[in-house]
């Protein structure tokens, strides 16, 4: 039976009921021993909460998913975050994204089973690429998404963008697109594209990274770095053509709600889901 | 005090159903397990399932959890979520090990086939407002049209949207067992329903208040 005999059969559907899949939008926290950090440019860090209560906010405001960027530095605290995690699955019932820090099978499998939907593979990705394949041939590529620090090296009618790592300080010479197509190949199932060059910046998303990269790849993007007023995740949906907008500090310091962010997505056209 | 079980046989994170369970069900005994016996008592059993299915149908086969499964699904409240929607169809184009279409229970009459394999239409998958062809897998919020009146609808609005994360979609035979659709460049079946059994493609327990909804009305079920 082919699906247009499914399609007619079953009544009673009408044409244009269905407004398609909604545009999310993602407030990601920074963690740090257990408390939600957030770093401009990755160097001016302010505290700002607590995790739980905070993811606990952001799905009252209608938040699609939740991401936590665990940057605990030292080993000794490298658990605080499962306890997040845990203790965050218990209250809170929307995707939850955890990235930072993982480099081998058993850290993706600590983070799913405390209650992780998906987990964010970034330095170690870039160092072994095979890493990728491993977990989502392991944990299905639903659950792994690969994170892309870029950053613009030539800019002009041909611009490119290469990988970096260690906060924006290290260049791979690794050309972003083909970089983005090689993880989707590997098996990523989403991409968390970050630009380098406008994170913390609230100057707005790279649009003509973010465009080149979602036209590019076939698995949902979600856009990342810059942020600084709601026409910006506009933009980034509109202009970038991403799936998903990640913003921190404008909804963390209160600039603007996750409501207020999806009303304006609205009234620009964008379908979101209403809660 | 009623038991719910959330079948186990090691196909990563069940936490979260059990958490989202036990959140809207504080009376109920609810626990993670892939005993033969407790599946057997429990009063209401939940299969949940991600990654490929090829895997799934082989670890349900090896860990001797199948006919406990498919008596439960004959006998009490069967709810079953994403790839425990689609193992109860006949089988699934997602390559088993063996490269072949993966033979699966065969409880409902239909195949699961990947999104880009449901049409012969090549533009079935090209969004026609941008041109560019839908990013799978289908991930994101996306709306259920509810076909029929049922009791695990109770309290949730039509065309609601649920958490969905999948890239194979459940091609129905028969109306009668379909409760709910849901549109991605194809239509496919995101809720299935007969007698006993409920099974969404989506995931409640990450679909906030209207999933916990979901998960309530399967807790109350009187089938």
């Amino acid at each position: 039976m082919t699906w247009r005999s499914v399609r007619e059969s079953q009544t009673p559907v009408r044409k244009g009921n269905f407004m398609g899949l909604a545009k999310r939008i993602i407030p990601c926290l920074d963690v740090r021993d257990g408390r939600v950090v957030k770093g401009v440019q990755f160097v001016d860090i302010r505290d700002a909460g607590n995790p739980v209560e905070v993811a606990a906010r952001y799905d009252e405001q209608g938040a699609d998913e939740i991401t936590f960027l665990d940057i605990t530095a030292s080993s000794d605290n490298r658990d605080t975050i499962l306890h997040v995690v845990e203790d965050v699955a218990s209250t809170v019932f929307i995707p939850l994204t955890v990235g930072g820090g993982i480099r081998v099978l058993d850290d993706v499998r600590r983070l799913l089973n405390a209650g992780a939907d998906k987990v964010g593979i970034n330095t170690a990705a870039v160092f072994n690429p095979e890493f990728v394949k491993e977990a989502s041939d392991h944990f299905g590529s639903q659950a792994i998404v690969v994170s892309i620090d870029a950053k613009q090296v030539e800019s002009g009618d041909n611009p490119r963008w290469e990988i970096f790592t260690h906060g924006g300080r290290k260049g791979t010479g690794l050309d972003a697109l083909e970089w983005a197509r090689k993880m989707a190949d590997y098996g990523a199932g989403e991409i968390l594209l970050t630009s380098m060059d406008r994170d913390g910046t609230r100057d707005g998303f790279d649009l003509a990274l973010t465009r080149a990269v979602c036209d590019t790849v076939d698995v949902p993007v979600i856009a990342s770095g810059g942020v600084g007023n709601l026409d910006h995740l506009v933009a980034g949906i509109n202009e970038g053509h991403a799936d998903a907008v990640l913003a921190a500090s404008i909804f963390h310091f209160g600039d603007y709600t996750v409501q207020q962010a999806k009303q304006r997505m609205r009234d620009a056209g964008i379908e979101v889901r209403v809660t | 005090m009623t038991s719910i079980i959330v079948v186990d046989f090691g196909m990563g994170n069940l936490r979260s159903v059990a958490k989202a369970l036990e959140h809207v069900a504080p009376k109920a005994k609810v626990s993670i397990s892939g005993d033969v016996s407790a599946i057997r008592s429990a009063d209401r059993v939940v299969l949940p399932g991600q990654g490929a299915i090829g895997g799934y149908i082989k670890a349900l086969h090896d860990t001797d959890l199948e006919p406990a499964v498919l008596e439960a699904a004959d006998t009490r409240p069967f709810l079953g979520i994403c790839l425990g929607q689609q193992v109860l169809y006949e089988s699934s184009d997602e390559h088993g090990e063996d490269g072949e279409s993966v033979k699966t229970l065969g409880l409902f009459k239909g195949q699961v086939k990947h999104f880009t394999h449901v049409s012969a239409d090549p533009n079935a998958m090209i969004d026609p407002n941008t041109g560019h062809q839908y990013t799978i897998p289908h991930m994101g919020w996306n709306q259920v049209k509810q076909t029929r009146d049922h009791p695990m609808w109770h309290g949730i609005d039509d065309l609601s949207r649920f958490y969905f994360v999948h890239s194979y979609c459940v091609q129905s035979e028969l109306d009668e067992d379909v409760a709910g659709i849901t549109s991605y460049g194809v239509e496919f079946t995101s809720a299935t329903a007969r007698d006993n059994i409920f099974a969404v493609q989506f995931h409640p327990e990450k679909s906030q208040h209207d999933g916990l909804r979901l998960l309530e009305n399967f807790v109350n079920w009187d089938v």
